[in-house]
């Protein structure tokens, strides 16, 4: 079996697609001849041609926009958008458009589109290069956000996605495109969207988090063993929808949570799990929920970087406090 | 003092700012001659002009992004968009650039600019009329969001948004914007923003609610008194930055809450509430806090929508639940 | 004004004058010059600006190369452009850069020191000094052309005689900002100065395949306003055309477009390699037309410049930039209030909140972060 970095595999997935289906085309600016900025789409145009994986104009809007119609069409187009903070422009395609096409037409069109972005701070980006807005998808009904957390899920998520007859956000935590390599699968494989994976067991607390903060977690877990904590540690892989039954059964079980995300604080995804699980798990808490999150404040420049991104020690902080209430 | 309604509170809030500073101006689409779709700035451009009231082409995007300009240069746009449905496509200038200025230039740069669109739905609308995106806006650090909920506050708080020296994203309740009249002072007075009132003090369940919703729970609020629940209600006016202290202190005196918000569930301002009451007041709670909020799906056209907006049966049902738990 | 259509222009379909007045040879025709109304001691100061800009260039690189900077988007071969432009500017009028105008920064008065602590990964860097009305660095593309629309327009509308000017590049023409801009300035007269640099490239994407329009400068049409090519490796006919649309700006006769047709002679930046979709044939090729190289023959063959005059401002140059960096690794560090200091006018309760937790973590771990 190959070694694979996320973007490897995320690379391998859509060759995979390509392959197995001709609607698939891939599109973006720079995501033909050059492969992509992050090389996520190397070899593409090479294997598959200018019109199966095309170098759009500089215009995120029109990218969007166009790939809806594609989908209309038939086609299934994966729309590559270069940076998390290049979506606004996008942003009204997305909400007012792809989340409502099946609603609007009482399911005559469906859209099985994928957007995606590589998202997330820590590589001493530029502004605009950093932001985690995942929050913003998740409130909009009809889309599906899907954030995988390692190269195995990411070349298995992207492919539902693709296959999904529903508009996919794709978020791929750049922190970590080449950051360590693991065992993918060679062809097709799907991992199903809609589910969390658990990946550590433990009965002192439920830590929940995604995309590049879940190896954050594991090693503030490897800290909070030391100190004899037994920390279940939940990747929730798709965002919205939630998975919110192994959500609930672990906090059950454990009567505790802390959510470990990089996205400011206020109206997060992290909030939303907070509401979740005091209206359904009061009186199974023990503790308030805990969110170790990043600031209320624009992800700064990186000279600061490092003091905005939740690191292993407030992790580790925001575990121990919820043990000990 | 006269009588206005909610819309004529803000008209008049717009005049009175125009004529005690001469850098308030006024732009959007049909907001000079037409006075405004919904005549929100009636009578603007005959009385201060062609150059602040100012009937500009159908750009939502242009519109937010030239105000940006205006706002840098000295002046201080209030810029309508015409429908909550329409801001997606300036939302890039508005959470790129309008809520990081000040941040960007370490405050060498600061946009006293206000954003206003009618909002919300419960007016038999079409498509893209009823949205209620507060949540997208709260969760975008750097930006001030407002929302009324009665004449008499709209103007207040309208002055305080233009005279603030931040962005701010103002959200004028469309149901209510003729509802009902009310006293509202001639002349130059404010209500400041970030701070909520108690509408009604009670001492078994605290409602927090905002908008067209704070006008329906007020008559949820006398059900519920025939009921012998006696809830306190609370006007959260400001979303962003909130006013949380006076959500807490209600919270650890009745140990009951209710959120009440028209806007999908998933992902939206309530959530925070809760996130807030987790935090900093769980001990005091006797029932799991509950939203009363529209179901995850797309605003449905007039037919459906009394079904999906939250009505004063629903929200007398989740206070109940909450008094009962 | 030597008006030519040359290899770089096109069929002229729609009458889009080309403009250039000094040739890759450094020549000129000396009526065209006197009409710029510059002195011989202007002209070499342009010399000395745009020396000095490259100068800082090619440091920047070797820096971020070194890890001593962080991704840095050269200018390299745009000088003529930004130097041109830049110098035609007066101080009342308003520069809306996107991310490449470095030595527009710079020669309106922000310090190259701070053009390195930006892209140092500093917001330092964008703190303008209050007398100089640059706007900040703007990543997203082209909505810095609805701000610069926005700023002139409010200066119509107050009566001030003043423009802005907004650069972008040739892909951010294909951005719905570019359009409402253009739209907007149109509509309501604003004095704003579009000035594209056509580098050739958006990244990757060569500007054949930006764009079917055969010039960028023809859009204008579609607007009512006037749209010009120039040849943007010529700083005269830059600084010519720049400074007659800044006049009409001013005198509330509206906005103009400028398509400066040069080059982009390094990456897109430095986290780029052009040597995967450009040969490197047509980098050589452009080699010749730089604008450096032209003012100099210029300045040599009027016998106003020696070889020991430009030996000696290299090394002025070296000398100036090196200094800078040293003061630039000498930055201070800076306190955590900083992140949350700049958000809103008054800290609201929630940054308050957060700036203590994270000063409580950093005195839990020696009054820094602890390593990882």
């Amino acid at each position: 079996m190959p070694q694979m970095t996320l973007i490897q595999a995320i690379n391998d997935a859509m060759r995979v697609e390509m392959r197995r289906d001709s609607t698939v085309i891939v599109m973006g600016e720079d995501v033909g001849l050059n492969g992509g900025v992050f090389r996520a789409t190397e070899g593409l145009q090479k294997e598959f041609g200018e019109n199966r994986s095309i170098d759009t104009p500089l215009a995120e809007s029109g990218i969007v926009g166009a790939a809806i119609g594609m989908a209309v069409y038939g086609m299934r187009p994966i729309a590559e958008i270069q940076f998390d903070g290049f979506m606004p422009p996008a942003f009204d395609h997305i909400v007012s458009h792809a989340a409502r096409l099946r609603w609007r037409s009482r399911g005559r069109f469906s859209l099985p589109l994928v957007v995606r972005a590589p998202l997330g701070g820590g590589i001493r980006a530029l502004e605009h290069h950093s932001e985690s807005p995942e929050a913003w998808y998740i409130h909009t009904p009809g889309l599906k956000v899907v954030i995988p957390s390692n190269p195995y899920d990411a070349k298995g998520l992207l492919i539902s996605a693709i296959r999904d007859p529903d508009p996919v956000i794709f978020f791929e935590p750049k922190r970590i495109y080449r950051a360590f390599r693991q065992d993918v699968p060679e062809g097709d494989y799907a991992i199903p969207l809609g589910k969390a994976s658990t990946v550590r067991e433990g009965s002192d607390v439920t830590l929940i988090s995604w995309g590049a903060m879940v190896r954050v977690c594991m090693t503030a877990i490897e800290e909070a063993e030391k100190k004899g904590l037994s920390v279940e540690l939940i990747d929730l892989r798709t965002l919205s929808p939630l998975d919110i039954e192994t959500i609930l059964n672990s906090v059950s079980k454990t009567g505790r949570a802390v959510i470990a995300q990089e996205a400011p604080r206020t109206c997060s995804l992290g909030s939303e799990l907070v509401a979740l699980i005091n209206e359904r798990l009061l009186l199974q808490l023990q503790a308030p929920v805990g969110r170790v999150t990043g600031y209320d404040v624009p992800i700064p420049y990186f000279t600061m970087e490092n003091y905005y991104l939740p690191d292993v020690g407030r992790v580790l902080k925001g575990i121990e406090k919820t043990v000990s209430f | 003092m006269a009588q206005m309604t909610l819309v004529q509170a803000i008209n008049d809030a717009l005049r009175v700012e125009m004529r005690r500073d001469s850098t308030v101006i006024v732009m959007g689409e049909d907001v000079g001659l037409n006075g405004g779709v919904f005549r929100a700035t009636e009578g603007l451009q005959k009385e201060f002009g062609e150059n602040r009231s100012i009937d500009t082409p159908l750009a939502e995007c242009g519109i937010v992004g030239t105000a940006i300009g205006m706002a840098l240069t000295g002046l201080k746009p209030v810029a309508e968009i015409q429908f909550d449905g329409f801001m997606p496509p300036a939302f890039d200038h508005i959470v790129s650039h309008a809520a990081r200025v000040r941040w960007r230039t370490r405050g060498r740069y600061h946009l006293p600019m206000v954003v206003r669109a009618p909002y919300s739905g419960g007016i038999r609308s079409p498509e893209h009329h009823a949205e209620s995106p507060e949540a997208y806006y709260a969760h975008t650090t750097g930006l001030k969001v407002v929302i009324p909920s009665n004449p008499y506050d709209a103007k207040g708080l309208l002055i305080a948004a233009i005279r603030d020296p931040d962005p701010v994203i103002f959200l004028e309740p469309k149901r209510i914007y003729r509802a009902f009249r009310e006293e509202v002072p001639e002349g130059d007075y404010t209500v400041p923003l970030s701070q909520a009132k108690i509408t009604r003090a009670g001492k078994d369940v605290t409602v927090v609610a905002w908008g067209t919703m704070h006008y329906l729970a007020q008559k949820a609020v006398e059900k519920a008194a025939e009921q012998k629940i006696d809830c306190e209600l609370i006007d959260l006016r400001t979303i962003l930055p909130f006013d949380a202290e006076t959500i807490v202190n209600s919270v650890r005196k009745t140990g009951r809450m209710v959120v009440i918000q028209e806007a999908p569930r998933q992902c939206g301002f309530a959530s925070e509430i809760i996130a807030l009451i987790n935090d900093k007041a769980m001990d005091v709670l006797q029932a799991p806090p509950l939203r009363v909020a529209a179901p995850d799906v797309v605003v449905p056209l007039a037919r459906l929508e009394d079904y999906y907006l939250p009505d004063v049966g629903r929200i007398v049902k989740g206070i109940q639940k909450v008094f009962n738990a | 004004m030597a008006q030519t259509t040359n290899s770089q222009a096109h069929s002229n379909r729609y009458g889009i004058p080309y403009i250039q007045v000094l040739d890759v040879e450094g020549k000129a025709d000396p009526a065209a010059v006197a009409a710029l109304g510059l002195t011989q001691d202007d002209i070499k100061k342009m010399y000395r600006w745009m020396v000095t800009a490259r100068t800082f260039d090619e440091r920047a690189l070797a820096l971020q190369r070194q890890g001593r900077l962080g991704t840095y988007a050269p200018l390299s071969g745009q000088e003529a452009c930004q130097i041109g432009s830049g110098f035609a500017l007066k101080p009342d009028d308003w520069m809306f850069p996107s991310y490449r105008e470095h030595a527009v920064q710079a020669i309106r008065g922000q310090r190259w020191l701070d053009v390195l602590t930006y892209w140092g990964g500093s917001e330092e860097g964008n703190r303008i000094p209050d007398n100089v009305n640059n706007f900040t660095i703007s990543i997203p593309i082209a909505t810095q052309v609805c701000h610069a629309v926005g700023a002139a327009w409010a200066m119509r509308i107050r009566g001030k005689k003043a423009a802005a000017i907004a650069y972008f590049g040739d892909g951010a023409t294909s951005e719905g900002d570019f359009h409402e801009g253009l739209n907007f300035a149109s509509v309501f007269k604003a004095g704003t100065v579009f000035f594209c640099q056509n580098n050739q490239y958006a990244i990757s994407v060569p500007r054949a395949k930006q764009t079917h329009s055969e010039t960028i400068a023809q859009k204008a049409i579609a607007y009512g306003i006037p749209g010009i090519q120039v040849d943007g490796n010529d700083i005269f006919a830059v600084y010519k055309t720049t400074k007659d649309a800044l006049e009409r700006g001013r005198a509330g006769e509206g906005p103009t477009l400028i398509e400066a047709v040069t080059y982009r002679m390094s990456h897109h930046t430095t986290a780029d390699d052009w040597t995967r979709y450009r040969p490197a044939a047509e980098v050589e090729e452009w080699k010749k037309k730089d604008p450096i190289l032209r003012l100099r023959l210029y300045l040599q063959k009027q016998n106003l410049w020696s070889e020991a005059d430009d030996q000696r401002l290299q090394e002025e140059a070296k000398a100036e930039i090196a200094s800078v960096v040293q003061e630039y690794e000498a930055l201070p560090k800076r306190d955590i209030e900083d992140i949350f200091k700049y958000v809103y006018a008054e800290m609201p309760w929630n940054l308050k909140e957060q700036l203590g937790e994270l000063r409580e973590y950093l005195a839990e771990h020696g009054g820094d972060l602890p390593k990882e």
